[in-house]
Parts: structure tokens; C-alpha cells; sequence
């Protein structure tokens, strides 16, 4: 045996045993080697490990377990004293090395212990605090609140008529208007804290833990459509006010800071601006569906008072005409009996007859008028005529009647009254006449006296009433005529219903003086269409009366204008009766015609040349003729024509001949046409001996273009 | 006075008033009559004798124009329109109110309503002028019975009432 340094196994080499024991060794190693590698990896990966003192102490630790068995594979069979020794040290460092490391971990192993239980402590807190976040935010919601009180009708308390959340709270829930709290809201325009116990805050039941939050009311004046300016803020000058409560939510840390409290008052402004503006807007409509309801009423009621009218007119107009033609009947026949031989009894009942039968005739056509003007459709005929002349005819008219009764009549015209005035002749000659006929029929003696003169502007405002003050102008003026008589007067008392229709003075003097009482209503009317007024003073029965007038009458313009205006009726001193030698030329192409024509210029002593066309016209007429006569209905010559060819012919006024035209057509545009072409008169067929005479007198005396037009 | 006389002023009058009456005769007539006077004594037979003379010439021309295959209207309405101013200037109405319709169915084109119309106007006229060669007669009675013939208008003017 040779001696060899070599260490022998403390026991028997075991062949299975052994080997478990190598293998296991064998792994033990490698996995003590691992460990430390995935330390290593582990950590690097981490940012952050505070221990790495103890890591590197453990990483030794294993390594040298590590390689302690590794070297104890090596102890299993045979080895050399090296591998023992090596082995030893192994072992001691593994030993040493753990110790420490034992050591070091009991100090390690308590702070990681209390890592973990802080972090479940944080935990733990922050669910807690989302619990309570969640109860806070609930809370919040309960408690904000904001409610509306309006006014009632009346005005004594408040009605909850708004709330953010209606189920909460029953709308119509009232308060007494005059608690101190409101009063106190109400005298200021500010935004005020009030006390969250006061009925208008308590609107929902308070749970008793929950300290309610602060609270803040505010007045909101309920405006007027009268308050609005334009341009200006609506002025508070109102009495009505709303109460707006705005509530913090219970419990809550918030409080109302002064700019808040201001928005609350603009917020407040606002609003009532906003109920104003519906309140109007609600008042409009209903006032538009009234409007609309008076309308369509109206309208119906306007279309009846027009069918109405239309029927009374239709009637009166066939009524009139009915009644006029059985009148016409009993006047023409009764004058053609009266032409006959009669005895005198007859005679005086045939007067009588006629007498009744003009009364009535003067009946109707007062009724007709009468009609006519109350429903409007009157219209003046206005035209210039000669107004002295009116004056004489009314007097020639009632001389008669006033002389039978012993009667005085004056007539006094102021010497500016104008002769010629434009205005309605006939009717104005009706008005005067019936003044003076009642003047008459109411005067058993004396005298009556008629006065008419210009009315100045100081008799004008002495007028009765006092209210009417006409005013002259330019192109007119103001006639005021005065009847007085001394006869029986008239009640001061029956004055006023003298102007009525139909109202009758039940005294003697009218016992026989008949009339339908619609004489001076329907003066009056007259009057009035004319711009005037009429009235009438007595100082008593017996003391006689003055009846007055003033109307307004146009003044005529300057001879040449071009008009053709009425022929006076009252000139009948003017017409000449005879006009001999008068040479007349009298074109008309039908010899009847020109037979008829010649006839009547014949009658009047003129010396007339008959043509039958208008060559022969134009070769015949010359200086000698003083009037041509026209037939202008005559067709296929243009008589027109004609007439602008004597113009020419004679360019002078006073050599040519007065043109005439004889026409039987009654429409405006014969009548431009003849004043067109330059005729001086045009005369209406069927002509009559009179009609020629006047129109030939006016011709020959008022020259050219201020001819007449006879339209009888 | 001559009871004769009398008698046969009063048939002339009563002769007058019923041609009036019966619409013959209208006013213008009566304005003829004025013109009369001594100056003029037949002055009313000489115009209604010359619008007799014009009016049968008239008349024949308008049956010879409506008879034509082209009816001339233009001719035949002049026609009629002198026809209508003769008798309108001595009075005849009812001529002149036949002359009238004629016009209207003239200016139509229709020749049966024309033809009738002057059926009318024929008839009328004759009517219109015997009756006035009656008239005449009766008036020469009286004036050789040594009378005067009443002037004054058989037809009054209606008494309108004072304006």
C-alpha cells in the first residue's frame, strides 16, 4: 500500500445509498446557485428595494451553501486531503456567513411585517372616505332648495306657487302676507338673510338631525304694463310683491357671501321682468279674442243697419214714386178742369182740390228729402247763382199772402252783400221761404222784417251756441239773415222741440195753419249741410219772434272761367220779350226739326236762315248773324267741327256769332265736348218757346263763354 | 154765345185732352201751338203737314232697305234716327217711342225685330195722323164758326211745389 495523503470515508462506501446521496448533493448545489441569480434579477428589475445590504448578505450566504455541497460530491469516494481542506474552509465561511445572516434578519423581518399593515391601513381609510363622500353629496342635494311665493288674489297671503322639486312640496300651500319676516323682506330692495325656522323657509318636514342651511329671501316687485317706460328701467312703483326663498342645503359649510347676495337681487330684478312681460303677454291675448268677438258683432250689426237702410230706401223710393203718379193724375186733371166751364161752387171745390193736392205733393217731396238727408246720401246742388234775385222771388212769392192778412213785409239788404254767391239756390230759397211763410202764417198783424247781411266775425261769436264760430275766408262767406214779426210768439219752453220732426205747437195760431211739421226740421238740416246754424227767439207768447240764420255761401271766381252756370231763375226784368231782328242761323239736317226751330225763333221776331248741313253753314253764316244754332245729334256731320271752323273764321270776340247747340242727349260728355270746341250754350231738347227765350236773353247780354245752360 | 160754338169748342177740347191722354200727342206738341199766332196762324198744320211728307218717304225707304239681302244698318239706323227727330220735334210719343225700340233692334242686326218694329211705327204713324186730320177738321169747324181754338196747353205743367 503506498501511503498516500489521501482522506478516507467515514463509512463504507454504500453503492445505492451513495448515490442518492450524490445526486441529491448535485442538485442541492444548483439550486443554492440559482437562488442568488434570481435575486439579482429580481432586484434590478425593482427601483426601489431598501435591503440590499441583507440581499448581498444572503446572496453569500447560498452561494457558500452552494458550494459547500458541490464540494461534497467530491467527499464520496476517495479523495486527497486538498479537497478535505477545502471542504473545511467551506464550511467555516458558510458557517460564518450564516450566523450574520441570521443575525441581520431578525432585524429585517419586523419592518417588512409593518410595511404591510400600513398599506391595509390606507386602504381601509380611503374606502371610509368614499362612503362618507357619497352621504356629503346626497346631503347637499336634500338641502339646496328655492321656492317662489306669489300673492293672491287677495293680496293677503302668499301662495308657494314654485318649487325646484314639486313632489316635495304641495303647490298652494299658504302664508299670511303680513308676518314681520316677509314685511321686513318686503321695504327693502335688498337680498336679506332670514332665519331658516320662518314659515316661508320651512317648506319641507325637517329631519331632526339636519341643522337647516342659511337662508335668503328676496322681494320680486310684480310689474304693470303702466310701470314700463320707454328706455327706462320699469320704476318700482308697484305695491304687489313676490317672495323668492333660496335655501343653502342643511348641514352644509356654505355660507352667502355678499356678491352671491347681489346676484340674488339681479337674478330677482330679472324675474320680475319675466312675470310682468307673461302677465302682459296673457292680457293681450284675452284682449285680442275680445276684440275679435266685438268685431265680427259689429260687423253684423253694421250689415244690418246697411240692409236696413237699403230696404227703407228701396221702399221710400217706390213709394214715392207710386204716390207721385196717382198725384200727378188728380193735379193734371183737376187744372184741366178747372180750365173748363164751372159753376162757382164747382170752382171753388176744384180749387180746393188742387190746394190739397199741392200740399201733398209738397208733403212727399219734404219726406223724400227729409230721408235722404238723415241717411246721408243728400248732396248739395252747388252752383252760383243771383242771391238779391232769391231775395226778390221770395218776396214776390209771400207778398200776396201777406198782404191778404194786412201784413207789412221789409226786405233790407246790406249793400256788401254780394249779388252772385255759389251754394245750393234752390234749397236756400226753401229755408228762407219757410222761415218767412211761418213768420207770416203766425202773425195776425203788424209787419215782419227781413234783414240779410254779411256776418263778421263779431256778430259770428255773439252766435248761439256758442260753439259754432265760423271762420270767412277768401273764397267764402257767411250770410246771416234775420226774420222778425210781431204776431203770436212762441213759448220759451217749446223752443227747443221746434226742430224736431213731427212735433207740433198744439197752440191756437196753428189751428189753421196745417204744414206737416217738417218744415224747420227739415231747415234746419239744410242749414246744416250748408255749414251753418239756425235759431229762433221769443220772449214770450204774444211778444212775436225772430227767427235766424247764418250760412256759409262761396263767393264766385272771375267771369271767365269756363263753367256754365244755372240760368237765374228770378231775371225775368232781364229777358228781352222781343227780339227783333235778331238775325239767327239755324242749322239741323231734319226738316222737321228745322220747321219746329225756325217756328219758335219766328214767335220770338227773329229773322232766321235755315241750312241743313254744315258746308251750308260754313257758306251762309257771316258777320250779320249774332247766333247759330246747332242740331248736334245729327249724325255723319261732325257739327264739332263746324264749330272750331267758325272759330277760326272769326278770330275776333266780338264779330263771331254766338255758337248754340241744340242736343237731346242729358250726359256730361256732350256738354265737355260743346265747351271743348268753344260753344257759348247748349240747349236740351225738346226745346220750349221759353227755354229759347231765356237762353237767347242771357246770350245777348252776358256775351261770350258765360252763357247759360238751360237745363229745365 | 153760340151754343154750337160751345158744343164744338168743347168736343175740340175734349178731342185734344184724349189724344193726350191716350199718349199720342206730349207737350212738344202744345209748344207747337204756341208758336201760332197772328203773324203765323198755320203754323202747326204747315210742320205737321211737311213731317207727314217726310215721314211716309221715310218709311218707304226703310222697307225698301230691310227688304235688301244685305241689310244696310248704317242706312237704315240713319233713317230711323231722323224718323225719331221729327216726331219728337211735334210731339208724336208714340212714334217716337217705336223709333226708339227700332234703334235697339238695329244696332243688334235683327231683322225679324226690326221688320216688327216697323210694323209698329207704321201703325202708329197712321194712327197719329188721322188722328191729327181729325183734329184739324174740328179745328177749322170752330174757327169758321167764328171762335178761337184754345191755346193754353191742354196739359198742364204739374204744380210742383215751390221749388
Amino acid at each position: 500500500m503506498e501511503s498516500c495523503n489521501c482522506v478516507e470515508p467515514q463509512w463504507p462506501a454504500d453503492e445505492l445509498l451513495m448515490k442518492y446521496q450524490y445526486l441529491s448533493d448535485f442538485f442541492i448545489a444548483l439550486a443554492y446557485f440559482s437562488i442568488p441569480l434570481e435575486l439579482i434579477y429580481f432586484v434590478k428589475k425593482s427601483a426601489v428595494f431598501p435591503y440590499r445590504w441583507v440581499l448581498v448578505q444572503f446572496g453569500a450566504f447560498i452561494v457558500l451553501c452552494g458550494a459547500t455541497h458541490l464540494i461534497n460530491l467530491w467527499t464520496f469516494a476517495i479523495h486527497s486531503r486538498t479537497v478535505a481542506y477545502v471542504m473545511t474552509i467551506a464550511k467555516v465561511l458558510t458557517a460564518a456567513v450564516s450566523c450574520i445572516t441570521a443575525l441581520m434578519l431578525v432585524h429585517i423581518i419586523p419592518d417588512l411585517l409593518s410595511v404591510k399593515t400600513r398599506e391595509l391601513f390606507l386602504k381601509n381609510k380611503a374606502a371610509e372616505l368614499d362612503r362618507e363622500m357619497g352621504l356629503i353629496r346626497t346631503q347637499e342635494e336634500t338641502g339646496r332648495h328655492c321656492a317662489l311665493w306669489m300673492p293672491t288674489r287677495s293680496g293677503l297671503e302668499l301662495q308657494l306657487s314654485y318649487t325646484l322639486r314639486q313632489q316635495q312640496n304641495p303647490v298652494g300651500y299658504t302664508v299670511p302676507i303680513h308676518l314681520p319676516v316677509i314685511n321686513r323682506v318686503f321695504s327693502s330692495n335688498r337680498a336679506l338673510k332670514i332665519s331658516p325656522n320662518s314659515p316661508v323657509a320651512r317648506i319641507r318636514p325637517l329631519a331632526g338631525k339636519y341643522i337647516p342651511g342659511e337662508v335668503v329671501a328676496v322681494r320680486v316687485p310684480l310689474l304693470h304694463l303702466s310701470n314700463f317706460q320707454i328706455n327706462d328701467w320699469p320704476e318700482l312703483s308697484t305695491k304687489r310683491y313676490a317672495l323668492m326663498v333660496l335655501m343653502l342645503p342643511s348641514d352644509s359649510a356654505r355660507q352667502w357671501h355678499v356678491h352671491e347676495l347681489e346676484l340674488v337681487e339681479v337674478v330677482a330684478d330679472q324675474v320680475a321682468v319675466a312675470l310682468s312681460h307673461a302677465a302682459i303677454l296673457e292680457e293681450s291675448m284675452r284682449a285680442r279674442d275680445l276684440l275679435m268677438e266685438q268685431n265680427v258683432a259689429l260687423d253684423l250689426a253694421r250689415r244690418e243697419a246697411e240692409t236696413a237702410i237699403r230696404a227703407r230706401n228701396d221702399f221710400l223710393a217706390v213709394m214715392n214714386h207710386e204716390m207721385r203718379t196717382p198725384m200727378h193724375a188728380i193735379i193734371a186733371l183737376s187744372s184741366l178742369l178747372q180750365e173748363t166751364e164751372l159753376t162757382p161752387e164747382q170752382r171753388l171745390m176744384v180749387e180746393t182740390i188742387m190746394k190739397s193736392s199741392n200740399l201733398l205733393a209738397t208733403l212727399i217731396n219734404d219726406v223724400l228729402d227729409l230721408s235722404r238727408l238723415e241717411d246721408g246720401s243728400f248732396q248739395l246742388n252747388i252752383a252760383t247763382f243771383n242771391l238779391h234775385a232769391v231775395f226778390r222771388e221770395v218776396l214776390n212769392l209771400i207778398k200776396p199772402v201777406a198782404s191778404v192778412k194786412k201784413l207789412l213785409i221789409t226786405l233790407n239788404l246790406a249793400p256788401d252783400l254780394p249779388e252772385y254767391a255759389v251754394g245750393d239756390e234752390k234749397r236756400l230759397m226753401q229755408v228762407i221761404l219757410n222761415v218767412v211763410g211761418n213768420a207770416v202764417k203766425f202773425s195776425k198783424e203788424g209787419g215782419i222784417s227781413i234783414t240779410a247781411f254779411v256776418a263778421k266775425a263779431e256778430y259770428l261769436r255773439e252766435a248761439r251756441p256758442p260753439e259754432f264760430i265760423p271762420v270767412p275766408s277768401d273764397n267764402h262767406f257767411y250770410l246771416r239773415v234775420q226774420v222778425r214779426d210781431s204776431g203770436s210768439g212762441i213759448n220759451p219752453q217749446d223752443i227747443p222741440k221746434l226742430f224736431t220732426k213731427f212735433a207740433h205747437n198744439q197752440s191756437l195760431a196753428t189751428r189753421n195753419s196745417g204744414g206737416s211739421g217738417l218744415g224747420l226740421a227739415i231747415c234746419k238740416r239744410f242749414v246744416t249741410l250748408m255749414d251753418g246754424h239756425i235759431w229762433i227767439e221769443s220772449e214770450g207768447i204774444g211778444k212775436g219772434c225772430t227767427a235766424t240764420f247764418i250760412v256759409g255761401l262761396g263767393i264766385p271766381e272771375k267771369l271767365n272761367e269756363s263753367k256754365f252756370p244755372v240760368l237765374p231763375r228770378g231775371s225775368s226784368n232781364h229777358v228781352l220779350a222781343n227780339f227783333s231782328g235778331l238775325k239767327v242761323l239755324v242749322m239741323d239736317d231734319n226738316g222737321v226739326g228745322r220747321a219746329a226751330t225756325k217756328g219758335l225763333l219766328l214767335h220770338l221776331g227773329c229773322d232766321v236762315t235755315t241750312v241743313s248741313s254744315g258746308d251750308e253753314l260754313l257758306h251762309a253764316v257771316s258777320q250779320e248773324h249774332k247766333v247759330v244754332l246747332m242740331d248736334i245729334c245729327t249724325p255723319g256731320i261732325d257739327s264739332y267741327e263746324v264749330a272750331v271752323q267758325i272759330h277760326r273764321l272769326y278770330s275776333q270776340h266780338h264779330e263771331r256769332p254766338l255758337l248754340v247747340a241744340i242736343t237731346g242727349s242729358t250726359d256730361k260728355v256732350t256738354k265737355e265736348n260743346c265747351m271743348r270746341v268753344g260753344m257759348d250754350g247748349v240747349i236740351q231738347k225738346p226745346v220750349s218757346l221759353d227755354k229759347m227765350r231765356n237762353v237767347l236773353s242771357e246770350l245777348l247780354e252776358c256775351g261770350h263763354q258765360m252763357s247759360s245752360l238751360a237745363r229745365v | 154765345m153760340d151754343v154750337g160754338l160751345m158744343q164744338m169748342q168743347r168736343r175740340l177740347a175734349e178731342y185734344t185732352s184724349a189724344l193726350f191722354k191716350e199718349g199720342i200727342l206730349d207737350s212738344q206738341y202744345v209748344q207747337l201751338q204756341e208758336l201760332q199766332d197772328e203773324s203765323n196762324p198755320d203754323f202747326v198744320v204747315e210742320v205737321v203737314s211737311l213731317f207727314f211728307t217726310d215721314s211716309e218717304k221715310l218709311l218707304n225707304d226703310l222697307s225698301r232697305d230691310l227688304a235688301q239681302q244685305n241689310v244696310d244698318f248704317k242706312r237704315v239706323d240713319a233713317h230711323v234716327h231722323q224718323l225719331k227727330g221729327s216726331s219728337s220735334s211735334i210731339g208724336a210719343e208714340r212714334v217716337k217711342n217705336a223709333c226708339i225700340v227700332f234703334r235697339n233692334f238695329c244696332q243688334e242686326k235683327n231683322i225679324p225685330g226690326c221688320l216688327r218694329c216697323l210694323q209698329q211705327i207704321k201703325q202708329e204713324f197712321l194712327l197719329v195722323k188721322s188722328k191729327l186730320e181729325t183734329l184739324f177738321k174740328l179745328e177749322q169747324q170752330v174757327v169758321a164758326a167764328g171762335g178761337s181754338i184754345p191755346t193754353s196747353g191742354s196739359l198742364p205743367t204739374v204744380q210742383q211745389p215751390i221749388l
